[in-house]
């Protein structure tokens, strides 16, 4: 069978996975951790423990304070020492948990265990609650509430339930770990996922640079077919390495041949996309009644001597870790959150991890430094790269006057800020820079009509 | 911890740049250059170097005396165009004229639209059209292709007509037009054809527009023909000769002056393709290929106004 892929623009930057061989290590317990009450999409949740409380690992610390959003946990035990505003990764003002770590006691009700439940339960409502109890949102990076995305709105069918293994940015190794560590435990996720949506089928899809992630979920998926007939409804799908292969639109075309209408949701295609990440996730709910409060991250970087994968308590500072992992490089210019199209640049190592942090990498000077920008050639090589089909070159020009008409007109508000168009540039323009904000704007007005 | 830089995404950008560009269409006319200078020996030397060395000097000087910015002759495109405008012309062309092309070329049809990227035309072809007018006998006298006498110095070469000009003043038959008789770049369609695939091999630009503008050379010059064989060219000779090769390849596919999309390549090529069969044949002059890019050139707006790229979702 041909490797899938997305049929509009696309790159090809070096994938540089040189923390591919890094087995996850296990992070060692903080001093201190803060946990934001914004890490997902949606409405920040609201505390419900006081400062002096002692909380277990996994005790619920934040409720939702709306449809969408989600539950909090504690990641550790100790005492609540405040509870108020802190800086997150970008340096905007969030609500966080401060809690002192003392000992590691866990709740009594999760089990710990490393035994493989295979048995799933048979109550859509008992699974969807167990994964909003736990807090379970996208890893994928929007970090969007994995119970309401498994939940249809009514007369909406998923014929396909994709499980992202992509993992098309660079330098990212933490879902190829899982993939090879965990493949079980993301295979019965998987099936419990498809259970919830009246047992369709899923998809999934690996890039084709990650032979050893193949390789183990292939025949996870094989001895597990002997003994739970939901993996018949099952199938791993290679895609070829094309950037940006895991956004949720390309791989709906990718794997489906289908796209989202402009504006609307992949449902809205028959497609529901979860992370591999995040049916590990739905997988230590449902199953274990694990709460989702650790999570895998890469520490990677071309200037750093020692890769890593970790596993993290979700609140432990970025400046932990990066000690832990033997510092800051001194030929570090830049610290990134993400991977290097499409994740944030830290400004403040003092930010502490969320559920969906996957990576730190460092970027040298040299790698990162923006070119100077010279004058727009035409060369096209921006639009070739759009994989929204958008002209970045137009964009960026009405984005530079202002003229929102003319920008909704060519679909600003379709751009997924992938970072395809500033990268292929040969003039050094900056256009999603300028196209971003654009953006915004438009979609406010768009929004205002309504 | 020192200062880290905070910048929004993508934060790693590819290797390619504008100049890397340009190099790279200079080095696919490298094998054309070869020719030239090879059979026309010292006179296209002379030529091609006062070409090359006036457009990137006058763009050096303009950008520092009359526009006060930074220099931009690194990006290589002034050099490029004087390549281009140097291979454009006869090989005999006295230099002032060659200096009056460059002064056209990179004064007028470049620097006063606001420089690489903003002009409407190709400047190398603005100067050619505007010496071919300005100087028709200089313009359209070419030596013959005689490599003893090119390399002696003192001997004068002897000038002969160009393949178009022969069959257009006696419908004569057409030798051979894989070696022709004719401004520098155009004498071998072979060193052309190593450097579109030079250009093609690197991504430095897509087929559709110079294919687009083939075909319809060979199906319009083929319906001709086919009509009055006596009376007009076989196509495949139409293709193979004059400039057709050396503009199809280098001068329409020009990033700054052709449209942004493949349809709208396609039309642009084809529209190249009729004018020049058009011109040709019921003009006035014996070649058509630079003023069919001239003109389709100045409809490049409109066809990137009327063909849009095709949106993700929004069939």
């Amino acid at each position: 069978m041909q490797n899938l892929t997305f049929k509009m623009g696309g790159i090809h930057p070096d994938d540089k996975k040189i923390s591919a061989r890094s087995k996850v290590e296990i992070l060692p317990l903080p001093e201190k951790v803060y946990v934001s009450m914004a890490q997902h999409l949606g409405a920040p949740a609201n505390p419900v423990v006081a400062v002096g409380d002692q909380v277990k690992v996994g005790q619920v610390i934040a409720e939702p304070a709306g449809f969408i959003s989600a539950y909090v946990h504690s990641p550790v035990s100790g005492t609540v020492k405040s509870i108020g505003p802190r800086a997150d990764l970008a340096g905007n003002m969030v609500k966080h948990i401060e809690i002192e770590v003392s000992g590691d006691e866990w709740m009594e009700d999760i089990d710990r265990s490393t035994t493989l439940i295979t048995k799933i339960p048979q109550d859509n409502a008992f699974i969807l609650d167990r994964i909003k109890k736990c807090g379970v949102v996208g890893l994928g990076g929007a970090t969007f509430p994995t119970h309401v995305k498994l939940a249809p709105p009514p007369g909406k069918k998923a014929d396909c339930l994709i499980l992202n293994g992509a993992e098309c940015e660079p330098y990212l190794t933490s879902d190829n770990r899982i993939m090879i560590e965990r493949s079980s435990e993301i295979i019965v996720g998987a099936a419990i996922m498809s259970r919830v949506l009246d047992n369709c089928p899923v998809v999934i899809a690996i890039e084709e640079n990650k032979s050893e992630a193949i390789m183990i979920m292939s025949s996870a998926l094989n001895s597990l077919a002997k003994t739970m007939p939901e993996c018949g409804r099952i199938a791993i799908r290679v895609l070829k390495k094309k950037y940006p292969q895991g956004g949720e639109k390309q791989l709906i075309d990718a794997v489906m041949g289908r796209q989202v209408k402009s504006g609307g949701l992949p449902i809205d295609a028959g497609a529901v996309v979860q992370n591999v990440a995040t049916s590990l996730a739905v997988y230590e709910a449902v199953q274990k009644n694990r709460p989702l409060i650790t999570n895998v991250l890469t520490v990677t970087g071309d200037c750093l001597t020692v890769q890593h994968n970790y596993q993290f308590r979700i609140g432990v500072p970025l400046s932990f870790i990066t000690e832990y992992a033997g510092g800051v490089p001194n030929e570090a210019a830049k610290i990134i959150s993400g991977g290097p199209m499409m994740g944030k640049a830290i400004a403040n190592l003092d930010a502490t991890t969320v559920k969906g942090s996957s990576s730190i990498l460092y970027l040298t000077r040299e790698q990162t430094e923006r070119r100077q920008e010279t004058a727009c050639i035409r060369c096209g090589r921006c639009a070739s790269a759009c994989p929204m089909g958008l002209e970045p070159y137009l964009l960026y020009k009405l984005s530079k006057v202002g003229d929102n008409a003319a920008l909704e007109e060519n679909a600003v508000q379709d751009c997924i800020e992938c970072g395809c168009c500033l990268y292929s540039c040969p003039a050094g323009v900056p256009l999603l820079d300028l196209i971003r904000p654009a953006k915004g704007n438009v979609l406010r007005i768009i929004k205002s009509r309504k | 911890m020192q200062k880290m830089l905070v910048s929004p995404s993508p934060h790693i950008h590819t290797d390619l740049t504008t100049r890397r560009l340009m190099l790279d269409v200079i080095i696919a006319l490298l094998p054309a250059t070869a020719v030239a200078v090879l059979f026309y020996g010292w006179s296209e030397l002379l030529v091609l170097s006062v070409s090359v060395i006036s457009c990137v000097l006058l763009e050096w000087a303009i950008t520092k005396f009359l526009l006060k910015r930074p220099s931009t002759v690194s990006d290589l495109s002034a050099a490029l165009t004087g390549l281009l405008l140097g291979l454009n012309l006869p090989s005999i062309t006295p230099w002032w004229v060659v200096l009056i092309g460059a002064v056209v070329a990179i004064g007028v049809a470049k620097m006063s639209f606001g420089g690489l990227g903003q002009n409407v035309f190709n400047p190398a072809l603005v100067a050619r059209v505007f010496l071919l007018i300005s100087f028709p006998v200089f313009m359209t006298t070419w030596a013959s292709l005689d490599m003893h006498n090119a390399w002696t110095i003192g001997v004068d070469a002897v000038t002969g007509p160009t393949a178009l000009t022969l069959f257009k003043e006696n419908h004569g038959a057409v030798k051979d037009v894989l070696m022709q008789t004719g401004s520098a770049g155009e004498i071998s369609d072979l060193a052309l054809l190593i450097g579109f695939a030079y250009l093609l091999i690197r991504r430095v630009i897509k087929p559709w527009i110079t294919l687009s503008i083939w075909a319809t050379v060979l199906i319009f010059s083929g319906i001709l023909y086919l009509a009055a064989p006596g009376t007009y060219m076989t196509p495949v000779a139409a293709l193979l000769s004059g400039g057709i090769m050396l503009g199809s390849i280098f001068m329409a596919t020009d990033y700054v002056t052709s449209p942004m999309t493949t349809r709208g390549g396609i039309i642009f090529g084809v529209g190249i393709g009729l004018l020049t069969i058009i011109i040709r044949n019921w003009g006035s002059y014996p070649e058509g290929v630079s003023f069919a890019i001239l003109i389709m050139n100045a409809f490049v707006p409109l066809i990137n106004k009327l063909c849009k790229s095709r949106k993700f979702g929004r069939a």
